[in-house]
């Protein structure tokens, strides 16, 4: 694909570009392929044996800077059998040899909400060994995933080589309706454009009234990125930014803007208030549907949870709807992080959501990939605020998986079938 | 380098998922992965992989970033991969193994399964009959990196201060 973007000196930079010029010293512009210093590198179990492998078998055990490296449990996280905690076990060897400070264990959370927690700043660069690091983007960063081998090279070198992204720009315009989130948004754009559109793109995302879109819907959107199969997403720092990264470190980031005169690839606006409740049908992420559509097909499972919507305005919405009733499936529930989970707590969301009947546990990514804590049988239902419905995702390849946001999610709980809030409230 | 093979095709968006599911993934050794390749839509794939070439649609290689994704479709003995368009993250894993994959828009529509096949990597000419096809070949970093054999022997090659 060939874009016209006329290039002339007085052009003012993307986001992207100005990002991707700071990292590699140099002007660039988008289809150049550059080398590029990274400011954060992780992992975590289910990638990082395979990428400290990698640093065996190409004998370079070293690290260029061990403070940029964060190493996070939560794939295998509590270990579900003998092999899973011996990765652990050998990852805490490495962790120790080598002195990473930023090592979390199990207990913690899911790794990209640590990174959007403790780590991550507007303008940083941002390359893991898990492919939702696009969720990194919500604060404004250059965010993507890696295999093993790429981030063993960048654990060493302190950098890596990608072609720069052509710039593409969503507005987001208005306000949402009631019980629409941000996992509706991220939908409304695979809707429109579907999975392989992005391809080779970056995605700039601008909010027009800042409050309207919080942190937790731009982290959902951003995780989404990946889906998109966009090179990355990122939201346009503002004073949501600012705040959220104030509030949760004490301390005051540099924003970093895009200038006003940046040319895009194309430019598309979405208005929140015309976004309606959707889902994903199986097998596909972009086979996206009106929740209407597919309203009263029988549901045995419902997750609530993963990197995607395990944040406390995911739980809110959950507990609101759940509250005083009891749910009809199998219901679990997985906040993102420790941090969250307390918080949960003592706002009561969790103590609602267990007596209603789900059952909750935080810091795990088991259901979302199949791996432990609640795989779905053969031709199951299941209704998951996660990434993907791809065949045999989350357990059997016979069963079917919707994806919803948190309120879709929540009232198909209470009533056993894929329902609308506005269904049981 | 030209590489010649036996298609198999494969349809738009295989993800990762299919092509080695996560269940698979506390192991790295290519024998053990070569041996549930594709399990969620055809168990039998590994054995009739070697010497064949995969011929693909869009964004193939879409979703995780597992590495052994890559690696066991190259130790079932699939030679190269062609598709329409792939997922960056499984691009850079079969470069970073040593498996060719070349994009090569419309390819689905100009090579039937089983057809005998023949690619440059480097020229991006894919020859089927007499039939000569142009596609985009492997240059830059990413040649460099396929040439040494995978990511692990370019690293070797580079002199990496401490």
């Amino acid at each position: 694909m060939v874009y016209l973007i006329d290039r002339g000196d007085k052009m003012g930079k993307t986001l992207t570009e100005k990002i991707l010029s700071r990292g590699s010293g140099k002007s660039v512009s988008p289809g150049d392929v550059i080398e590029t210093n990274v400011d954060i590198v992780a992992f975590h179990d289910l990638t990082g044996y395979h990428v400290i492998e990698v640093m065996e078998r190409a004998n370079m055990l070293k690290i260029h800077d061990t403070n940029s490296l964060v190493i996070a449990f939560d794939h295998l996280a509590p270990p579900p059998d003998v092999r899973s905690a011996e990765i652990q076990q050998y990852i805490r060897g490495f962790a120790k040899a080598l002195k990473i400070r930023n090592f979390h264990d199990v207990g913690y959370g899911i790794l990209h909400q640590i990174l959007l927690e403790k780590y991550v700043l507007p303008g940083h660069i941002v390359i893991a060994a898990d492919s939702h690091t696009t969720t990194s983007g919500a604060l404004g960063a250059f965010s993507q995933g890696m295999g093993a081998s790429d981030v063993a090279a960048t654990i060493i070198t302190g950098k890596t080589w990608m072609t720069v992204p052509y710039p593409f720009k969503i507005v987001l315009s208005g306000r949402l309706g009631n019980w629409v989130t941000g996992k509706d948004v991220a939908l409304e754009i695979l809707r429109v454009f579907k999975a392989d559109y992005f391809n080779g793109m970056a995605i700039e995302v601008f909010i027009e009234e800042p409050k309207s879109f919080p942190m937790d819907y731009r982290a959902t959107v951003a995780n989404m990125g990946i889906e998109m199969n966009a090179d990355a997403l990122m939201f346009v720092p503002d004073e949501i930014t600012i705040n959220y990264i104030t509030d949760m470190r004490g301390l005051m980031p540099k924003a970093i803007s895009p200038d006003n005169d940046a040319e895009y690839v194309d430019v598309y606006t979405i208005e929140l208030d015309k976004v309606d409740l959707l889902v994903s049908a199986p097998h596909s992420v972009d086979n996206v549907k009106s929740v209407r559509e597919v309203s009263s097909i029988d549901v045995d499972y419902v997750f609530i949870g993963s990197c995607t919507n395990g944040r406390l305005s995911d739980l809110e919405i959950a507990a609101k709807i759940v509250k005083g009733r009891k749910v009809k499936t199998r219901c679990i529930v997985i906040p993102a992080s420790w941090s969250i989970f307390r918080k949960a707590m003592e706002l009561g969301y969790i103590q609602t959501l267990v007596e209603a009947g789900c059952i909750v546990t935080y810091g795990t990514c088991g259901p979302c990939i199949g791996g432990h804590f609640g795989i779905a049988a053969p031709n199951e239902v299941v209704v998951s605020t996660s990434n993907r419905n791809f065949i045999g995702r989350m357990g059997s390849s016979q069963a079917k998986i919707y994806l919803s946001g948190p309120s879709i999610a929540a009232a198909t709980a209470v009533l056993g079938k894929i329902a609308e809030p506005g269904d049981v409230i | 380098m030209i590489i010649e093979g036996r298609v198999i095709k494969l349809g738009d968006k295989i993800d990762t998922d299919i092509i080695i599911p996560a269940k698979h993934l506390k192991y790295t050794d290519p024998e053990y992965l070569a041996q549930h390749v594709f399990e969620p839509i055809d168990p039998e794939f590994h054995r009739k992989a070697k010497g064949a070439i995969i011929v693909a649609g869009k964004v193939f290689g879409m979703g995780s970033s597992r590495e052994q994704a890559a690696i066991a479709i190259k130790a079932a003995g699939i030679k190269a991969i062609l598709a329409e368009s792939f997922a960056r993250i499984f691009y850079r894993n079969a470069i970073n193994n040593g498996l060719p994959v070349i994009v090569c828009p419309n390819i689905t529509k100009e090579v039937n399964e089983n057809d005998t096949i023949k690619i440059n990597i480097e020229s991006g000419e894919v020859i089927v009959d007499d039939k000569v096809i142009k596609c985009k070949g492997i240059a830059g970093m990413a040649l460099d990196i396929l040439k040494a054999g995978g990511l692990i022997e370019y690293l070797k090659t580079l002199r990496i201060s401490e």
